[in-house]
């Protein structure tokens, strides 16, 4: 009898749970408005499936329970009554099953004006690339792979000279106008998810699959990876904005194609270590540091870390924040850099700096750091020393102080809010896994043992 | 997986089905001799050993399967460009011979077997044994001749395939090999013929089959 | 040589064990087996639920526990996922439930290869064993998800991408000898040594859905072997199977043209008859814990034996439903929502028959009852959320996202364990002799089931929000409300009770050994043979000098012009007169 009841207020708990539930389907922004229908129709089918089923259930457990005295019907079977039931059931599946394909059908099909644009996603990150004024992309492969050209464009295909590379900024779409999304992955399985257009696809290596969707509201929506694919799944963030023209075409436009990213001519160190006349004063002659000044060391710093930060600094997307003390003061010095030239300049010159060893301020238990640093190796390196291809930093030999200031940072949302900032949001949410001040100087501790 | 599996599959479906419905068409409420109740076996006729050894086999024959699907699968060329066919060294010919010598052998022992005095049985096994066993080194030769070849690359999906079906056959085979040892043994001591005619039995049944296997094997290696 | 049927064997059981190490430890004896491979299961599965709350921890609190790491969340996830489909769900239900109820539900002595039998435990003991090693080797177990996709499986950037996943390859091989041996076992005792009068039709269904199950992990379970010793070879010796040109850590693979999607193929080929494989000797028993309760015969037994078999052989044909958006050719999408659909009307008419079977019953509200109605719900709201994922559109938006998680517990998680439960308490009086607790089984049961319901339900709603599944925290994305996270630590609270619940089975379990009252040899006058032994517990050999000989079907209970409310299978028709002719009588009123 209890047993009854309990599964009634299940039942009828299940039904309000579904009508009052706060969490339901994101408002849609794409074309996709059947899939949401077809869902609908089937929480009305399983839903009279499972109150009918239920309450049938509800009234054999009473009506049908012990009685002193009693005893069962005795009944082997009911052709008639199964075939009845199966045939009512096969008219469920159908009215299902029917839409569903029929959905299917549509999105397996193409149509033939869609824009064409090109996901790629590596670990853990996501960017883009627009076919150019051509309209066809370039061929691609593992092996051009470079940190100036991280798609992997060949260089020699002509029709890949115009594609426009996005790789640090979000993905834009046109609106009303649909689009085809090739997708591609440079290392593992990944999944391109926007839950406001309903339609996702993994990304797999070694092929290029696809999706398609006409984006149907202006906005800015998340892009999450839906397929695991390593230790900081949950980290690969994007974010797809939605637009108008002429928005649209002239925000592709101010892109830079693959030609132009590959022009810039080779490096001037002299040029950078006359700049960085400016830089030493804080940094110091030969780059390292001065924790009384709040500069961190930079010898030892790979060139392509230094480029992107100075960008980021330039651009806004550090150092802008109000609790960022010590980033606000680098903005305006950054500023005094004024073109890619000499911020490449710079940043080779101080990739030239020689990478002595460092002072140990922070203390901690190693051991718990070591462990903390499991996560952190998989994209700084299992000895810190910093990986391209995920724009890792090293860390072996960077100022310790600094290294918890910036975590502290991380955690605290002031470095790595800006959405622009793909990488700052990745350790944004990582830095999230240390969870108190300890296991800052804990994990920063055992980096020090990597110092060579 | 491609389609023509799947067709293989609902056939096999469709089969075992016709095969069982005699018996699940069964109305067991009613009491026995009432014919609504049909089908009244109690227990395949067959020794248990044999059945089981039906049952193990489908279940290789499933690895197998699985393994040549994997291989045809991988061979597609809208990803397969790093395919690359191998010379098959020749050895596996005369492999193949020994084999089914080795099989023909086993097949003898059996017959033997059940005659009264067991007439050459010892040899039949003795030849069926150690002709598999030049089987598996004749395998290890190709290997051999393979690892020191130009074509050695074990990025080569075609010679990693190679190297994991030949080596997977030889692994049932030396599974074989330990219960044909056993065998033999007894039989070297003068067991009784009933306490050894199953196993001799049924090793003859998993020779022929592993030989079956792999003329599959080789004709799908020899045709790729 | 002839061949003596077993049936016609009655000489006592040979393999007679003397000394305590053969009768507990090195044993051949079934029921033993049955015992050490429940021990180990139960042993491994908490180990599992343990994971499980640390998980449920990180995601209700995530700024606070120091211990959980992404690095460790992602080894709890895939060592949960692997425990408990594998060396729980289908080591209980085959290894501990199958080994226990196929000699005795079919009036034999043992298993018909008591040594394999014997070897199979071992190996499966080794598999766990290697599987829990892998929490102490250098990275730790492998934190691919228990799916193991390569490439990232054996790639910097995925925990315990070395040592990790070669251990779980290397258990689960392990496994898989385990289970062959052990499943030819079950396949051929069921064939061969049946007793007299035990015809196919009239096997209780826990017999028809454990050999339906072993006979689908006997063709499935190579399909994970297949898979399992490529990525061996791609790991350790540089094969391309799985491996196409990929770019790690800075770093360009000299691998090219593998397919990830061909591991997906066979991992699925495994995986989805794996889900019947768990379900369908939960089915079987469930049947009969409601007709034993129920008083009543199952309804409809030859549609159910007909679903069994139906629903086994079409799970070979709708694995690809687990890969509607992975990238294989989208044309497939088609034939496989269509198959998986198909599957539901046998599912659809084994839940009619199991409510069925309880219109017009007479229900005796015990233990195993409450689990065994705990689990028509479960598995209907299961059931039905599954005609959300198979169907190829519906699952567009819902794959990889927590519906999944909520879908797939519910019907292979919470529904199995219900059904795992029920027949614990339903045959624990048997194994032991004595009595359990029914207070304290009620208290389990009504806290089981109303926490599972609590933790899943909502799941489905985050996952239609959107939510993905396996992810760490879920900082920075606009579209998760704050409600979600309040949802999660509702969530995280449920799981938490539900997992100290299950101590007091454990007591339950330890005190009927040592309290429990003698339960006599039939307390829940059943009529399948397990419950007409000499002996309770059985003893070895179960019969004592003769084997039974079976006169009718499973399911005689409640019939009209009987003595009793049941008549045990082995009871012979008296006569020819008065009890045959009013079942006859009964026959005709049931076909009128």
């Amino acid at each position: 009898m209890a047993l009854a009841v309990a599964i009634f207020l299940l039942v009828v708990g299940s039904i309000i749970f579904h009508l009052v539930s706060p969490w339901w389907f994101t408002p849609i922004a794409s074309n996709w408005t059947a899939v949401d229908s077809t869902v609908e129709l089937t929480f009305i089918v399983t839903g009279i499936v499972f109150v009918l089923v239920n309450g049938f259930l509800i009234y054999c457990v009473v009506k049908f329970r012990h009685k002193e005295g009693h005893r069962a019907h005795y009944e082997p079977e009911n052709k008639k009554l199964e075939i009845i039931l199966i045939a009512i059931t096969s008219i469920g599946v159908i009215a299902m099953l029917a839409p569903g394909l029929f959905v299917w059908a549509n999105f397996v099909d193409v149509p033939d004006d869609a824009l064409e644009v090109e996901v790629v996603g590596q670990q853990w990150r996501w960017s883009y690339r627009y076919p150019g004024s051509d309209g066809v992309f370039g061929s691609t492969d593992v092996s051009h792979m470079t940190h100036e050209n991280p798609l992997g464009i060949n260089p020699e295909d002509p029709s890949g000279q115009d594609d426009v590379i996005v790789y640090n900024a979000d993905l834009r779409l046109l609106k009303d106008r649909p689009v085809k999304l090739w997708l591609r992955s440079k290392d593992v399985l990944h999944n391109f998810t926007v839950a406001q257009f309903r339609v996702k696809m993994d990304l797999v290596p070694g092929m290029v699959t696809h999706l398609w969707l006409t984006p149907t509201l202006a906005g800015e929506y998340d892009i999450l990876c839906e397929e695991l694919c390593g230790v900081a799944h949950y980290a690969m963030r994007g974010r797809v904005i939605v637009e108008e023209e002429p928005a649209y075409s002239n925000w592709v436009a101010s892109q830079k194609t693959f030609a132009q990213t590959q022009q810039e001519s080779g490096t001037d160190i002299n040029n950078g270590r006359a700049l960085y006349a400016v830089c030493a004063s804080c940094h110091g002659q030969s780059g390292e540091g001065n924790e009384a000044l709040n500069a961190p060391r930079l010898a030892g710093m790979s060139s392509w870390y230094i480029e992107n930060q100075i960008f980021k600094y330039k651009n806004g997307y550090r150092g802008t924040h109000e609790d960022d003390t010590y980033g606000r003061q680098m903005v305006p010095m950054a500023a005094t850099l004024a073109n890619e030239a000499s911020v490449k300049n710079v940043a080779a010159f101080i990739e030239s700096l020689a990478d002595t060893p460092n002072n140990q301020t922070v203390t901690g238990d190693i051991e718990n750091g070591r462990r903390l640093y499991t996560t952190c190796g998989a994209c700084h390196g299992k000895q810190g020393e910093g990986v391209w291809s995920t724009d890792a930093p090293k860390l072996a030999g960077l100022n310790d102080w600094y290294m918890v200031r910036q975590l502290h940072n991380f955690k605290n949302g002031i470095r790595g809010y800006h959405s622009a900032d793909a990488t700052g949001k990745q350790m944004m949410l990582l830095s999230g896994m240390l969870k108190d001040d300890q296991s800052i100087d804990d994990v920063v501790a055992y980096i020090n043992t990597l110092q060579k | 997986m491609s389609m023509w599996t799947l067709v293989i599959a609902l056939v096999c479906a469709l089969i075992v089905w016709a095969v069982l419905v005699r018996y699940l068409m069964a109305q067991p409420w009613l009491p026995a001799g009432d014919p609504g109740n049909l089908a009244d076996i109690t227990a395949v006729d067959e020794p248990a050993k044999k059945v089981g050894l039906y049952f193990f086999l489908c279940a290789i024959s499933s690895l197998f399967a699985l393994f040549i699907t994997a291989y045809v699968m991988r061979m597609d060329p809208n990803h397969g460009a790093d395919w690359f066919s191998i010379p098959k060294p020749g050895i596996l010919w005369i492999n193949t011979l020994l084999l089914v010598y080795s099989s023909i052998s086993m097949q003898h022992a059996k017959t033997v077997s059940t005659l009264n005095g067991q007439k050459n049985l010892k040899r039949a096994l003795m030849t069926g044994g150690v002709f598999a066993i030049l089987f598996i080194a004749g395998q290890l030769w190709a290997w051999e001749v393979l690892h020191g070849s130009v074509y050695f690359h074990l990025s080569n999906p075609a010679l990693g395939f190679f190297y994991l079906m030949t080596g997977i056959h030889a692994v049932h085979l030396i599974g074989g090999l330990y219960v044909w040892a056993r065998v033999t043994a007894k039989v070297f001591n003068n067991a009784q013929p009933e306490t050894v005619n199953l196993s001799i039995e049924l090793c003859t049944t998993y020779w022929h089959y592993l030989l079956l296997v792999w003329l599959v094997l080789f004709g799908l290696l020899l045709l790729t | 040589m002839a061949f003596v049927a077993y049936a016609d064997r009655d000489e006592v059981h040979g393999h007679d064990p003397d000394t305590f190490i053969t009768k507990y430890i090195w044993s051949q004896d079934h029921k033993v087996i049955a015992i050490q491979y429940g021990g180990v299961a139960i042993f491994v599965g908490l180990t599992a639920l343990v994971l499980s709350v640390m998980m449920r921890l990180q995601l209700a609190f995530p700024d606070t526990f120091n211990f959980i790491t992404p690095n460790d969340y992602y080894q709890f996830v895939t060592m949960h996922g692997m425990i408990m489909v594998i060396y729980l769900l289908t080591a209980l239900f085959l290894g501990g439930f199958g080994n226990y109820l196929i000699p005795l539900m079919c009036g034999a002595r043992d298993m018909v290869f008591p040594y394999m039998n014997m070897l199979s435990f071992w190996a499966y003991l080794v598999s766990v064993i290697i599987l829990l090693a892998s929490f102490f080797v250098p990275g730790g177990p492998t934190g691919a998800g228990w799916t193991l996709y390569p490439p990232q499986t054996i790639l910097p950037g995925t925990p315990g991408n070395e040592l990790g996943i070669l251990m779980m390859l290397l258990s689960l091989a392990v496994f898989i000898v385990a289970f062959t041996m052990g499943g030819l076992n079950y396949v051929t005792t069921i064939l061969q040594a049946r007793c007299r009068g035990m015809t196919l039709m009239r096997m209780p269904l826990s017999i028809w859905g454990i050999f339906t199950a072993t006979v689908l992990g006997l063709l499935a379970f190579p399909a994970l072997l297949v898979a399992s010793i490529m990525m061996i070879f791609d790991l350790l010796l540089g094969t391309s199977f799985f491996m196409p040109a990929v770019l790690s850590m800075g770093q360009a693979s000299d691998t090219m043209g593998g397919s990830p999607i061909l591991f997906q193929h066979l991992f699925w080929f495994f995986g989805h008859p794996e889900v019947y494989i768990v379900a369908l000797p939960a089915f079987g028993i469930v049947s009969d814990l409601l007709s034993v309760h129920a008083r009543k015969n199952i309804f409809g037994y030859r549609m159910m034996v007909w679903a069994i078999v139906g629903i086994g052989a079409l799970s070979f044909v709708v694995w690809a439903h687990h890969m509607y958006v992975s990238g294989m050719n989208p044309y497939f999408g088609f034939f496989f929502a269509t198959t998986t659909l198909i599957i539901a009307i046998p599912t659809a008419i084994k839940v009619y028959n199991w409510v069925l079977t309880l219109w017009q019953a007479n229900i005796r509200m015990t233990v195993p009852m409450l689990f065994s109605i705990g689990f028509i719900f479960t598995f209907t709201h299961g059931g039905l959320t599954g005609l959300f994922l198979g169907n190829v559109t519906v699952d567009l938006p819902l794959s990889d996202t927590y519906f999944v998680i909520g879908h797939f517990h519910m019907v292979m998680g919470v529904s199995p364990v219900l059904v795992l439960f029920g027949a614990l308490y339903h045959w624990m009086p048997k194994m032991t002799g004595k009595m359990f607790n029914v207070t304290l089984g009620k208290i389990h049961f009504w806290l089981t089931f109303l926490c599972t319901y609590a933790i899943y339900l909502p799941m489905h709603y985050l996952g239609i929000l959107g939510i993905p599944r396996r992810y760490y925290a879920y900082g920075g994305a606009d579209f998760i409300p704050a409600s979600a996270q309040s949802m999660n630590v509702g969530i995280t609270y449920a799981a938490i009770i539900l997992a100290f619940v299950q101590l007091i089975f454990l007591y339950n379990v330890f005190w009927t050994l040592f309290k429990g009252k003698p339960a006599g040899g039939n307390p829940w006058e059943a009529t399948t043979l397990e419950w007409q032994t000499p002996d309770t517990p059985p003893k070895h050999g179960n019969w004592g000098a003769k084997l039974p000989e079976v006169y009718r079907w499973a399911y005689d209970y409640s019939v009209p012009g009987a003595k009793l409310d049941y008549i045990p299978q082995n009871e012979p028709h008296h006569g020819h007169d008065s009890v045959e002719s009013d079942s006859d009588d009964a026959v005709d009123e049931a076909k009128e």
